[in-house]
Protein backbone atom coordinates (compact mmCIF):
# COMPACT_ATOMS: atom_id res chain seq x y z
CA UNK A 1 0.00 0.00 0.00
CA UNK A 2 1.25 3.42 -0.95
CA UNK A 3 0.17 5.22 2.19
CA UNK A 4 3.46 6.39 3.56
CA UNK A 5 4.90 9.80 2.64
CA UNK A 6 8.42 9.38 1.36
CA UNK A 7 11.32 11.47 0.08
CA UNK A 8 11.64 10.13 -3.44
CA UNK A 9 14.57 12.35 -4.31
CA UNK A 10 16.53 15.37 -3.15
CA UNK A 11 18.96 17.95 -4.44
CA UNK A 12 21.38 20.18 -2.57
CA UNK A 13 23.13 23.22 -4.07
CA UNK A 14 25.70 25.02 -1.96
CA UNK A 15 29.42 25.87 -1.91
CA UNK A 16 29.94 25.52 -5.68
CA UNK A 17 28.48 22.00 -5.76
CA UNK A 18 25.26 20.32 -6.85
CA UNK A 19 24.43 16.99 -5.27
CA UNK A 20 21.49 14.80 -6.13
CA UNK A 21 20.66 12.04 -3.65
CA UNK A 22 24.18 12.55 -2.24
CA UNK A 23 25.92 12.08 -5.61
CA UNK A 24 28.03 15.00 -6.77
CA UNK A 25 26.63 15.86 -10.22
CA UNK A 26 28.15 19.30 -10.82
CA UNK A 27 30.99 21.35 -9.40
CA UNK A 28 32.63 24.63 -10.38
CA UNK A 29 34.57 26.92 -8.10
CA UNK A 30 33.38 30.23 -9.56
CA UNK A 31 31.10 32.86 -8.02
CA UNK A 32 27.35 32.32 -8.16
CA UNK A 33 26.56 34.10 -11.48
CA UNK A 34 29.19 32.02 -13.33
CA UNK A 35 28.46 28.87 -11.36
CA UNK A 36 24.71 29.06 -12.08
CA UNK A 37 25.27 29.78 -15.77
CA UNK A 38 27.60 26.78 -16.12
CA UNK A 39 25.26 24.52 -14.14
CA UNK A 40 22.40 25.56 -16.42
CA UNK A 41 24.44 24.92 -19.60
CA UNK A 42 25.27 21.48 -18.28
CA UNK A 43 21.53 20.69 -18.37
CA UNK A 44 21.50 21.37 -22.10
CA UNK A 45 18.07 23.01 -22.16
CA UNK A 46 16.88 25.64 -24.63
CA UNK A 47 15.12 27.75 -21.98
CA UNK A 48 16.07 31.40 -22.47
CA UNK A 49 13.90 32.55 -19.56
CA UNK A 50 16.63 31.33 -17.24
CA UNK A 51 18.87 34.26 -18.15
CA UNK A 52 16.21 36.79 -17.16
CA UNK A 53 15.84 35.38 -13.65
CA UNK A 54 17.39 36.91 -10.56
CA UNK A 55 19.91 34.95 -8.50
CA UNK A 56 17.34 33.51 -6.08
CA UNK A 57 15.12 32.24 -8.89
CA UNK A 58 18.15 30.79 -10.70
CA UNK A 59 19.14 28.94 -7.54
CA UNK A 60 15.67 27.49 -7.00
CA UNK A 61 15.16 26.76 -10.68
CA UNK A 62 18.45 24.83 -10.90
CA UNK A 63 17.68 22.87 -7.74
CA UNK A 64 14.29 21.82 -9.16
CA UNK A 65 15.79 20.99 -12.59
CA UNK A 66 18.55 18.77 -11.19
CA UNK A 67 16.13 17.07 -8.80
CA UNK A 68 13.54 16.39 -11.50
CA UNK A 69 16.13 15.31 -14.05
CA UNK A 70 17.00 12.42 -11.75
CA UNK A 71 13.51 11.81 -10.45
CA UNK A 72 10.86 13.08 -12.88
CA UNK A 73 7.35 13.76 -11.60
CA UNK A 74 5.02 10.81 -12.24
CA UNK A 75 3.30 11.70 -15.56
CA UNK A 76 0.05 10.37 -14.10
CA UNK A 77 -0.19 13.45 -11.85
CA UNK A 78 -2.18 16.35 -13.29
CA UNK A 79 -0.88 19.95 -12.86
CA UNK A 80 -3.02 20.76 -9.80
CA UNK A 81 -1.73 17.66 -8.02
CA UNK A 82 1.83 18.95 -7.75
CA UNK A 83 2.52 21.51 -5.03
CA UNK A 84 5.48 23.76 -4.18
CA UNK A 85 6.15 24.72 -0.56
CA UNK A 86 9.39 26.65 -0.14
CA UNK A 87 11.06 28.73 2.56
CA UNK A 88 14.15 30.80 3.36
CA UNK A 89 15.58 33.40 5.73
CA UNK A 90 16.51 36.26 3.45
CA UNK A 91 13.33 36.57 1.38
CA UNK A 92 14.43 38.39 -1.80
CA UNK A 93 17.08 40.61 -0.14
CA UNK A 94 19.62 40.36 -2.99
CA UNK A 95 17.17 41.79 -5.55
CA UNK A 96 15.59 44.13 -2.96
CA UNK A 97 18.96 45.83 -2.65
CA UNK A 98 19.31 45.99 -6.40
CA UNK A 99 15.91 47.67 -6.76
CA UNK A 100 16.70 50.07 -3.90
CA UNK A 101 19.89 51.14 -5.74
CA UNK A 102 17.80 52.17 -8.76
CA UNK A 103 15.79 54.66 -6.69
CA UNK A 104 18.32 55.85 -4.10
CA UNK A 105 19.49 58.82 -6.16
CA UNK A 106 16.86 61.29 -7.40
CA UNK A 107 19.25 62.39 -10.14
CA UNK A 108 19.72 58.83 -11.33
CA UNK A 109 16.27 57.29 -10.85
CA UNK A 110 15.64 54.21 -12.99
CA UNK A 111 13.35 51.60 -11.35
CA UNK A 112 12.75 48.67 -13.66
CA UNK A 113 9.84 46.22 -13.76
CA UNK A 114 12.17 43.35 -14.67
CA UNK A 115 14.04 43.89 -11.39
CA UNK A 116 11.04 44.82 -9.22
CA UNK A 117 9.08 41.67 -10.04
CA UNK A 118 11.82 39.62 -8.39
CA UNK A 119 11.51 41.50 -5.08
CA UNK A 120 9.14 38.77 -3.86
CA UNK A 121 10.48 35.40 -2.68
CA UNK A 122 7.57 33.40 -4.15
CA UNK A 123 8.57 34.35 -7.71
CA UNK A 124 10.88 31.33 -7.62
CA UNK A 125 7.76 29.16 -7.09
CA UNK A 126 6.26 30.86 -10.15
CA UNK A 127 9.36 30.19 -12.28
CA UNK A 128 9.44 26.49 -11.40
CA UNK A 129 5.66 26.21 -11.89
CA UNK A 130 5.88 27.78 -15.37
CA UNK A 131 8.67 25.46 -16.45
CA UNK A 132 6.86 22.30 -15.35
CA UNK A 133 3.20 23.38 -15.38
CA UNK A 134 2.76 22.74 -11.66
CA UNK A 135 -0.50 24.28 -10.46
CA UNK A 136 -1.09 22.81 -7.01
CA UNK A 137 -0.86 24.30 -3.51
CA UNK A 138 1.94 26.81 -3.12
CA UNK A 139 3.31 28.95 -0.34
CA UNK A 140 6.51 30.64 0.71
CA UNK A 141 7.46 30.78 4.40
CA UNK A 142 10.25 32.76 6.05
CA UNK A 143 12.27 31.26 8.92
CA UNK A 144 15.46 32.51 10.52
CA UNK A 145 16.72 28.94 10.11
CA UNK A 146 15.31 25.96 8.26
CA UNK A 147 12.47 24.40 10.30
CA UNK A 148 12.28 20.77 9.14
CA UNK A 149 9.65 19.94 11.78
CA UNK A 150 7.24 22.56 10.43
CA UNK A 151 7.83 21.56 6.79
CA UNK A 152 7.49 17.85 7.64
CA UNK A 153 4.14 18.42 9.37
CA UNK A 154 2.75 20.86 6.85
CA UNK A 155 3.69 18.97 3.69
CA UNK A 156 2.63 15.65 5.24
CA UNK A 157 -0.81 17.07 5.92
CA UNK A 158 -1.12 18.33 2.31
CA UNK A 159 -0.27 14.85 0.99
CA UNK A 160 -2.31 12.90 3.56
CA UNK A 161 -5.28 15.19 2.96
CA UNK A 162 -4.91 14.54 -0.79
CA UNK A 163 -4.54 18.27 -1.47
CA UNK A 164 -1.58 17.26 -3.66
CA UNK A 165 -0.05 13.96 -4.81
CA UNK A 166 3.52 15.23 -5.03
CA UNK A 167 5.21 18.23 -3.52
CA UNK A 168 8.56 19.88 -4.11
CA UNK A 169 9.53 21.43 -0.85
CA UNK A 170 12.57 22.83 0.89
CA UNK A 171 14.91 25.72 1.46
CA UNK A 172 16.20 28.27 -1.09
CA UNK A 173 18.28 31.05 0.41
CA UNK A 174 20.73 33.57 -1.00
CA UNK A 175 22.66 36.35 0.74
CA UNK A 176 23.03 39.91 -0.63
CA UNK A 177 25.41 39.79 -3.58
CA UNK A 178 24.94 36.00 -3.77
CA UNK A 179 28.15 35.45 -1.81
CA UNK A 180 26.46 32.69 0.16
CA UNK A 181 23.69 30.42 -1.09
CA UNK A 182 21.99 27.18 -0.22
CA UNK A 183 19.10 25.29 -1.77
CA UNK A 184 17.84 21.94 -0.49
CA UNK A 185 14.80 20.55 -2.30
CA UNK A 186 12.96 17.35 -1.48
CA UNK A 187 10.40 15.57 -3.61
CA UNK A 188 7.68 14.27 -1.29
CA UNK A 189 5.02 11.83 -2.42
CA UNK A 190 3.14 8.76 -1.30
CA UNK A 191 5.17 5.63 -1.77
CA UNK A 192 6.38 2.29 -0.67
CA UNK A 193 8.09 2.28 2.68
CA UNK A 194 10.40 -0.70 2.22
CA UNK A 195 13.59 0.97 1.08
CA UNK A 196 12.33 4.50 0.76
CA UNK A 197 13.24 7.34 3.06
CA UNK A 198 10.34 8.51 5.18
CA UNK A 199 9.43 12.18 4.78
CA UNK A 200 9.92 13.25 8.38
CA UNK A 201 11.68 15.83 10.50
CA UNK A 202 14.70 13.62 11.16
CA UNK A 203 15.39 12.74 7.51
CA UNK A 204 14.81 16.29 6.31
CA UNK A 205 17.30 17.51 8.90
CA UNK A 206 19.87 14.84 8.03
CA UNK A 207 19.82 15.70 4.34
CA UNK A 208 19.88 19.43 5.05
CA UNK A 209 22.94 19.11 7.28
CA UNK A 210 24.98 16.77 5.08
CA UNK B 1 -13.67 20.17 13.02
CA UNK B 2 -14.77 23.80 12.77
CA UNK B 3 -12.45 26.81 12.81
CA UNK B 4 -14.06 29.91 14.30
CA UNK B 5 -13.20 33.58 13.96
CA UNK B 6 -13.05 35.08 17.43
CA UNK B 7 -11.44 38.49 17.04
CA UNK B 8 -10.24 41.08 14.56
CA UNK B 9 -8.85 44.54 14.06
CA UNK B 10 -8.21 46.79 11.09
CA UNK B 11 -5.79 49.69 10.92
CA UNK B 12 -6.07 51.36 7.54
CA UNK B 13 -6.61 54.68 5.81
CA UNK B 14 -10.23 54.37 7.03
CA UNK B 15 -9.45 54.16 10.73
CA UNK B 16 -7.85 52.34 13.63
CA UNK B 17 -10.60 49.90 14.64
CA UNK B 18 -12.70 47.45 12.65
CA UNK B 19 -15.84 49.41 13.64
CA UNK B 20 -14.44 52.73 12.42
CA UNK B 21 -13.43 51.07 9.14
CA UNK B 22 -16.84 49.46 8.66
CA UNK B 23 -18.72 52.71 9.36
CA UNK B 24 -16.72 54.32 6.57
CA UNK B 25 -17.24 51.36 4.25
CA UNK B 26 -21.03 51.32 4.81
CA UNK B 27 -21.09 55.09 4.18
CA UNK B 28 -19.15 54.74 0.94
CA UNK B 29 -16.13 56.71 2.16
CA UNK B 30 -12.76 56.18 0.47
CA UNK B 31 -9.34 56.42 2.12
CA UNK B 32 -7.65 57.03 -1.23
CA UNK B 33 -6.46 60.61 -1.66
CA UNK B 34 -4.16 62.43 -4.01
CA UNK B 35 -0.66 62.78 -2.57
CA UNK B 36 1.76 65.48 -3.64
CA UNK B 37 5.19 64.49 -4.89
CA UNK B 38 7.62 63.97 -2.05
CA UNK B 39 9.09 61.18 0.03
CA UNK B 40 7.02 58.38 -1.55
CA UNK B 41 7.33 59.43 -5.17
CA UNK B 42 8.73 62.14 -7.43
CA UNK B 43 5.27 62.33 -9.04
CA UNK B 44 1.91 63.12 -7.42
CA UNK B 45 -0.32 60.04 -7.19
CA UNK B 46 -3.42 58.84 -5.30
CA UNK B 47 -2.92 56.39 -2.44
CA UNK B 48 -4.51 55.29 0.84
CA UNK B 49 -2.28 56.12 3.81
CA UNK B 50 -2.57 55.36 7.51
CA UNK B 51 -2.65 58.57 9.56
CA UNK B 52 0.90 58.76 10.98
CA UNK B 53 0.03 61.33 13.65
CA UNK B 54 -2.75 59.21 15.07
CA UNK B 55 -0.57 56.12 14.89
CA UNK B 56 2.09 57.82 17.02
CA UNK B 57 -0.52 59.02 19.52
CA UNK B 58 -2.13 55.61 19.81
CA UNK B 59 1.16 53.77 20.06
CA UNK B 60 1.33 54.75 23.67
CA UNK B 61 4.56 52.94 24.45
CA UNK B 62 7.32 54.07 26.75
CA UNK B 63 9.86 53.75 23.97
CA UNK B 64 8.14 54.10 20.59
CA UNK B 65 11.43 55.05 18.93
CA UNK B 66 12.55 51.45 19.06
CA UNK B 67 9.76 50.28 16.75
CA UNK B 68 9.41 50.93 13.01
CA UNK B 69 6.15 52.29 11.60
CA UNK B 70 5.03 48.84 10.45
CA UNK B 71 5.95 47.27 13.80
CA UNK B 72 3.90 49.93 15.61
CA UNK B 73 0.90 49.21 13.38
CA UNK B 74 1.24 45.46 13.85
CA UNK B 75 1.59 45.65 17.63
CA UNK B 76 -1.43 47.95 17.93
CA UNK B 77 -3.54 45.80 15.64
CA UNK B 78 -2.62 42.48 17.28
CA UNK B 79 -3.30 43.92 20.74
CA UNK B 80 -6.81 45.00 19.82
CA UNK B 81 -7.74 41.77 18.03
CA UNK B 82 -6.43 39.57 20.85
CA UNK B 83 -8.28 41.65 23.43
CA UNK B 84 -11.49 41.26 21.45
CA UNK B 85 -10.97 37.49 21.28
CA UNK B 86 -10.12 37.34 24.99
CA UNK B 87 -7.09 35.26 24.15
CA UNK B 88 -3.99 34.34 26.14
CA UNK B 89 -1.17 34.97 23.66
CA UNK B 90 1.56 33.40 25.77
CA UNK B 91 -0.17 30.01 25.70
CA UNK B 92 1.95 27.45 23.83
CA UNK B 93 -1.13 26.32 21.89
CA UNK B 94 -1.40 29.80 20.33
CA UNK B 95 0.51 30.70 17.16
CA UNK B 96 1.07 34.11 15.61
CA UNK B 97 1.31 34.24 11.80
CA UNK B 98 2.73 37.36 10.19
CA UNK B 99 1.86 38.02 6.58
CA UNK B 100 3.76 40.70 4.69
CA UNK B 101 5.34 41.23 1.32
CA UNK B 102 8.05 43.75 2.17
CA UNK B 103 8.10 44.11 5.98
CA UNK B 104 10.63 46.76 7.05
CA UNK B 105 12.08 47.23 3.56
CA UNK B 106 12.22 51.00 4.27
CA UNK B 107 15.31 50.18 6.36
CA UNK B 108 17.24 49.75 3.10
CA UNK B 109 16.98 53.52 2.62
CA UNK B 110 20.27 55.31 3.31
CA UNK B 111 18.65 57.68 5.80
CA UNK B 112 17.08 54.88 7.86
CA UNK B 113 19.76 52.21 7.64
CA UNK B 114 21.51 53.02 10.90
CA UNK B 115 18.46 53.75 13.01
CA UNK B 116 17.61 50.10 13.69
CA UNK B 117 19.65 46.90 14.10
CA UNK B 118 20.59 45.36 10.73
CA UNK B 119 18.48 42.19 11.19
CA UNK B 120 15.24 44.20 11.24
CA UNK B 121 15.15 44.46 7.46
CA UNK B 122 14.71 40.69 7.38
CA UNK B 123 11.17 39.42 7.88
CA UNK B 124 12.30 37.10 10.69
CA UNK B 125 13.85 40.14 12.41
CA UNK B 126 10.49 41.92 12.24
CA UNK B 127 8.73 38.82 13.57
CA UNK B 128 11.21 38.52 16.43
CA UNK B 129 10.50 42.07 17.59
CA UNK B 130 6.73 41.50 17.56
CA UNK B 131 7.18 38.17 19.30
CA UNK B 132 9.40 39.71 22.01
CA UNK B 133 6.93 42.54 22.55
CA UNK B 134 4.15 40.06 23.33
CA UNK B 135 6.52 37.63 25.14
CA UNK B 136 5.44 34.74 22.93
CA UNK B 137 6.80 31.28 23.66
CA UNK B 138 6.39 30.22 20.01
CA UNK B 139 8.27 31.90 17.19
CA UNK B 140 5.76 33.46 14.76
CA UNK B 141 5.27 31.81 11.38
CA UNK B 142 5.92 34.21 8.49
CA UNK B 143 4.24 34.00 5.10
CA UNK B 144 5.51 36.12 2.22
CA UNK B 145 3.67 35.10 -0.90
CA UNK B 146 3.03 38.33 -2.80
CA UNK B 147 -0.53 39.69 -2.81
CA UNK B 148 -2.15 36.46 -1.65
CA UNK B 149 -0.08 36.43 1.59
CA UNK B 150 -2.88 37.63 3.88
CA UNK B 151 -5.50 35.23 2.53
CA UNK B 152 -3.08 32.31 2.34
CA UNK B 153 -2.14 32.98 5.99
CA UNK B 154 -5.78 32.48 7.01
CA UNK B 155 -5.93 29.18 5.15
CA UNK B 156 -2.59 28.02 6.61
CA UNK B 157 -3.73 29.03 10.11
CA UNK B 158 -6.99 27.10 9.71
CA UNK B 159 -5.06 24.01 8.57
CA UNK B 160 -2.70 24.16 11.55
CA UNK B 161 -5.70 24.19 13.91
CA UNK B 162 -7.38 21.41 11.93
CA UNK B 163 -4.17 19.35 12.19
CA UNK B 164 -4.37 19.93 15.96
CA UNK B 165 -0.97 21.63 16.04
CA UNK B 166 -2.53 24.73 17.63
CA UNK B 167 -5.82 25.74 19.28
CA UNK B 168 -5.64 29.41 18.34
CA UNK B 169 -3.93 31.23 15.49
CA UNK B 170 -3.54 35.01 15.29
CA UNK B 171 -2.92 36.29 11.77
CA UNK B 172 -1.49 39.78 11.35
CA UNK B 173 -1.16 41.01 7.77
CA UNK B 174 0.67 44.26 7.20
CA UNK B 175 2.49 46.34 4.62
CA UNK B 176 3.31 50.04 4.50
CA UNK B 177 3.89 52.28 1.51
CA UNK B 178 7.52 53.04 0.77
CA UNK B 179 9.40 54.56 -2.18
CA UNK B 180 10.53 50.96 -2.82
CA UNK B 181 7.00 49.71 -3.48
CA UNK B 182 5.62 52.84 -5.14
CA UNK B 183 8.52 53.11 -7.62
CA UNK B 184 8.14 49.44 -8.49
CA UNK B 185 4.45 49.69 -9.33
CA UNK B 186 5.13 52.94 -11.21
CA UNK B 187 7.79 51.17 -13.28
CA UNK B 188 5.13 48.59 -14.20
CA UNK B 189 2.85 51.50 -15.18
CA UNK B 190 0.15 49.86 -13.12
CA UNK B 191 -0.87 52.84 -10.96
CA UNK B 192 -4.01 54.78 -11.87
CA UNK B 193 -3.89 58.57 -11.84
CA UNK B 194 -7.33 58.54 -10.17
CA UNK B 195 -8.73 56.41 -7.31
CA UNK B 196 -9.05 52.91 -8.78
CA UNK B 197 -12.20 51.70 -10.59
CA UNK B 198 -12.46 47.92 -10.21
CA UNK B 199 -14.16 46.05 -13.11
CA UNK B 200 -15.13 49.36 -14.70
CA UNK B 201 -14.86 49.96 -18.44
CA UNK B 202 -12.72 53.05 -17.71
CA UNK B 203 -10.36 51.36 -15.21
CA UNK B 204 -6.70 52.09 -15.87
CA UNK B 205 -4.77 50.75 -12.93
CA UNK B 206 -4.59 50.20 -9.21
CA UNK B 207 -4.33 52.48 -6.19
CA UNK B 208 -1.85 51.50 -3.50
CA UNK B 209 -2.78 51.46 0.17
CA UNK B 210 -1.18 50.58 3.47
CA UNK B 211 -2.77 48.70 6.33
CA UNK B 212 -2.37 46.20 9.07
CA UNK B 213 -5.19 43.84 9.91
CA UNK B 214 -5.40 41.03 12.45
CA UNK B 215 -7.80 38.11 12.59
CA UNK B 216 -7.98 35.47 15.32
CA UNK B 217 -8.90 31.86 14.53
CA UNK B 218 -9.83 29.34 17.19
CA UNK B 219 -11.02 25.79 17.66
CA UNK B 220 -13.33 27.08 20.40
CA UNK B 221 -16.71 28.45 19.41
CA UNK B 222 -17.24 32.10 20.19
CA UNK B 223 -19.67 34.62 18.69
CA UNK B 224 -18.11 37.60 16.95
CA UNK B 225 -21.14 39.92 17.17
CA UNK B 226 -24.79 39.61 18.28
CA UNK B 227 -24.63 35.83 18.76
CA UNK B 228 -23.40 35.43 15.19
CA UNK B 229 -20.48 33.03 14.80
CA UNK B 230 -18.37 32.84 11.64
CA UNK B 231 -16.19 29.94 10.57
CA UNK B 232 -13.50 29.37 7.97
CA UNK B 233 -15.25 26.60 6.05
CA UNK B 234 -12.73 25.92 3.29
CA UNK B 235 -9.73 27.13 1.34
CA UNK B 236 -7.09 26.37 -1.25
CA UNK B 237 -4.17 27.86 -3.16
CA UNK B 238 -2.93 27.31 -6.70
CA UNK B 239 -0.57 28.60 -9.36
CA UNK B 240 -1.24 29.83 -12.91
CA UNK B 241 2.05 28.36 -14.17
CA UNK B 242 1.80 30.95 -16.92
CA UNK B 243 3.69 34.22 -16.25
CA UNK B 244 5.50 35.75 -13.24
CA UNK B 245 3.96 39.23 -13.49
CA UNK B 246 0.99 38.89 -15.85
CA UNK B 247 -2.27 37.26 -14.74
CA UNK B 248 -3.33 34.06 -16.48
CA UNK B 249 -4.97 34.58 -19.88
CA UNK B 250 -7.62 31.99 -19.10
CA UNK B 251 -8.28 32.36 -15.35
CA UNK B 252 -7.68 28.63 -14.89
CA UNK B 253 -5.30 29.09 -11.93
CA UNK B 254 -7.76 31.11 -9.87
CA UNK B 255 -10.54 28.74 -10.95
CA UNK B 256 -8.56 25.83 -9.44
CA UNK B 257 -8.37 27.65 -6.11
CA UNK B 258 -12.12 28.34 -6.18
CA UNK B 259 -12.96 24.76 -7.15
CA UNK B 260 -10.72 23.26 -4.47
CA UNK B 261 -11.91 25.70 -1.79
CA UNK B 262 -15.54 24.76 -2.54
CA UNK B 263 -14.63 21.07 -2.41
CA UNK B 264 -12.84 21.45 0.92
CA UNK B 265 -15.90 23.26 2.33
CA UNK B 266 -18.15 20.55 0.81
CA UNK B 267 -20.14 23.29 -0.89
CA UNK B 268 -21.42 23.99 -4.38
CA UNK B 269 -21.01 27.27 -6.26
CA UNK B 270 -24.75 27.90 -5.79
CA UNK B 271 -24.36 28.12 -2.01
CA UNK B 272 -22.05 31.14 -2.16
CA UNK B 273 -23.93 34.39 -1.45
CA UNK B 274 -21.20 36.77 -2.56
CA UNK B 275 -17.60 36.88 -3.76
CA UNK B 276 -15.15 39.39 -2.35
CA UNK B 277 -12.73 39.40 -5.28
CA UNK B 278 -9.21 40.79 -5.66
CA UNK B 279 -10.34 43.51 -8.11
CA UNK B 280 -7.16 45.56 -8.30
CA UNK B 281 -8.57 47.56 -11.25
CA UNK B 282 -5.67 46.75 -13.55
CA UNK B 283 -7.10 45.81 -16.95
CA UNK B 284 -5.60 42.30 -16.90
CA UNK B 285 -6.33 41.27 -13.32
CA UNK B 286 -10.02 42.12 -13.52
CA UNK B 287 -10.41 40.40 -16.90
CA UNK B 288 -8.70 37.30 -15.54
CA UNK B 289 -11.02 37.20 -12.53
CA UNK B 290 -14.11 37.52 -14.74
CA UNK B 291 -12.92 34.46 -16.68
CA UNK B 292 -12.22 32.44 -13.51
CA UNK B 293 -15.63 33.31 -12.05
CA UNK B 294 -17.29 32.15 -15.28
CA UNK B 295 -15.27 28.93 -15.31
CA UNK B 296 -16.66 28.32 -11.82
CA UNK B 297 -20.20 29.02 -13.05
CA UNK B 298 -20.52 31.91 -10.59
CA UNK B 299 -21.16 34.76 -13.04
CA UNK B 300 -24.47 35.61 -11.37
CA UNK B 301 -23.17 35.61 -7.80
CA UNK B 302 -22.84 39.18 -6.46
CA UNK B 303 -19.17 40.17 -6.51
CA UNK B 304 -17.34 43.13 -5.01
CA UNK B 305 -13.85 44.57 -4.77
CA UNK B 306 -12.91 46.65 -1.72
CA UNK B 307 -9.84 48.25 -3.34
CA UNK B 308 -11.77 51.47 -4.05
CA UNK B 309 -12.03 52.08 -0.26
CA UNK B 310 -8.55 51.18 1.01
CA UNK B 311 -6.43 50.69 -2.10
CA UNK B 312 -4.36 47.59 -2.75
CA UNK B 313 -2.81 46.86 0.65
CA UNK B 314 -0.51 44.06 -0.68
CA UNK B 315 0.42 41.61 2.11
CA UNK B 316 -2.45 42.91 4.26
CA UNK B 317 -5.06 42.78 1.47
CA UNK B 318 -6.27 39.22 2.06
CA UNK B 319 -6.58 39.72 5.81
CA UNK B 320 -8.21 43.16 5.76
CA UNK B 321 -10.68 42.33 2.97
CA UNK B 322 -11.63 39.06 4.71
CA UNK B 323 -12.40 40.94 7.93
CA UNK B 324 -14.45 43.54 6.02
CA UNK B 325 -16.41 40.78 4.27
CA UNK B 326 -16.99 38.98 7.58
CA UNK B 327 -18.35 42.19 9.08
CA UNK B 328 -20.50 42.63 6.00
CA UNK B 329 -21.99 39.22 6.88
CA UNK B 330 -22.35 40.18 10.55
CA UNK B 331 -24.34 43.27 9.51
CA UNK B 332 -26.07 41.32 6.70
CA UNK B 333 -24.96 44.01 4.28
CA UNK B 334 -23.63 43.47 0.78
CA UNK B 335 -20.95 46.09 0.14
CA UNK B 336 -20.82 48.03 -3.12
CA UNK B 337 -17.72 48.21 -5.32
CA UNK B 338 -16.62 51.80 -4.85
CA UNK B 339 -15.33 53.32 -8.11
CA UNK B 340 -17.33 50.95 -10.31
CA UNK B 341 -20.07 52.20 -12.63
CA UNK B 342 -20.02 50.46 -16.04
CA UNK B 343 -19.01 46.83 -16.44
CA UNK B 344 -15.96 46.45 -18.66
CA UNK B 345 -14.40 43.02 -18.24
CA UNK B 346 -13.85 40.09 -20.60
CA UNK B 347 -16.72 37.92 -19.31
CA UNK B 348 -20.02 38.93 -17.65
CA UNK B 349 -19.98 39.11 -13.83
CA UNK B 350 -22.41 40.54 -11.26
CA UNK B 351 -20.52 43.48 -9.72
CA UNK B 352 -22.24 45.15 -6.73
CA UNK B 353 -23.00 48.82 -7.34
CA UNK B 354 -24.89 49.71 -4.16
CA UNK B 355 -24.57 48.73 -0.52
CA UNK B 356 -27.76 46.99 0.59
CA UNK B 357 -29.19 44.70 3.24
CA UNK B 358 -29.09 41.09 2.14
CA UNK B 359 -29.32 37.58 3.55
CA UNK B 360 -25.67 36.51 3.60
CA UNK B 361 -24.36 33.17 4.87
CA UNK B 362 -21.37 32.19 2.75
CA UNK B 363 -18.64 34.41 1.32
CA UNK B 364 -15.93 33.36 -1.10
CA UNK B 365 -12.81 35.51 -0.79
CA UNK B 366 -10.18 35.27 -3.52
CA UNK B 367 -6.79 36.82 -4.20
CA UNK B 368 -4.13 36.60 -6.90
CA UNK B 369 -0.58 37.86 -7.09
CA UNK B 370 2.78 38.07 -8.80
CA UNK B 371 4.40 34.70 -9.31
CA UNK B 372 1.06 33.43 -10.66
CA UNK B 373 -0.26 32.61 -7.18
CA UNK B 374 -3.95 32.39 -6.29
CA UNK B 375 -5.86 31.65 -3.10
CA UNK B 376 -9.51 31.20 -2.15
CA UNK B 377 -11.08 30.96 1.31
CA UNK B 378 -14.75 30.52 2.26
CA UNK B 379 -16.26 32.16 5.36
CA UNK B 380 -19.64 30.97 6.62
CA UNK B 381 -22.21 31.71 9.30
CA UNK B 382 -22.23 28.75 11.71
Amino acid sequence: MKDQIIISGWCVITHHQIKVNDDLVFEQSSDFPEFSKAAFKELNQPYLKFYKMDNLSKLGFLCAEYLLKHRPIDPAYIPEEVGLILCNATSSIDTDMEHQRTIADAGNYFPSPSVFVYTLPNIVIGEISIKHKFQGENSFFIFEQFQPDFIANYVNSLLQGNKVKACITGWVDLSPGATDYKAVFYLAEKGDGKEALEFNNENLKKIYNR
Amino acid sequence: MKIYITGDNIISSLGFTTEENMDNIFNGVTGIHKLDSGYLSPEAFPAALVDSKRLTELFNNTNPGTYTRLEQMMILSIKQAVEKAGLDMENSRTLLIISTTKGNVELLENEKKDKFPADRVYLWGLAKVISDYFKLSQRPLIISNACISGLLAIEVGARLIRNKQYDHVIIAGGDILTPFVVSGFQSFKSLSSEPCKPYDAARDGLSLGEACATIVLSSQKQALRDQLTIEVSGGASSNDANHISGPSRTGDGLYLSIKNALASAKMTAGEIDFICAHGTATPYNDDMESKAVNLAGMQNVPLNSLKGYIGHTLGAAGTIESIMSIHGILHQKLIKTLGFSTLGVAEPINVTSETKSCKLNNCLKVASGFGGCNAAVIFSVV
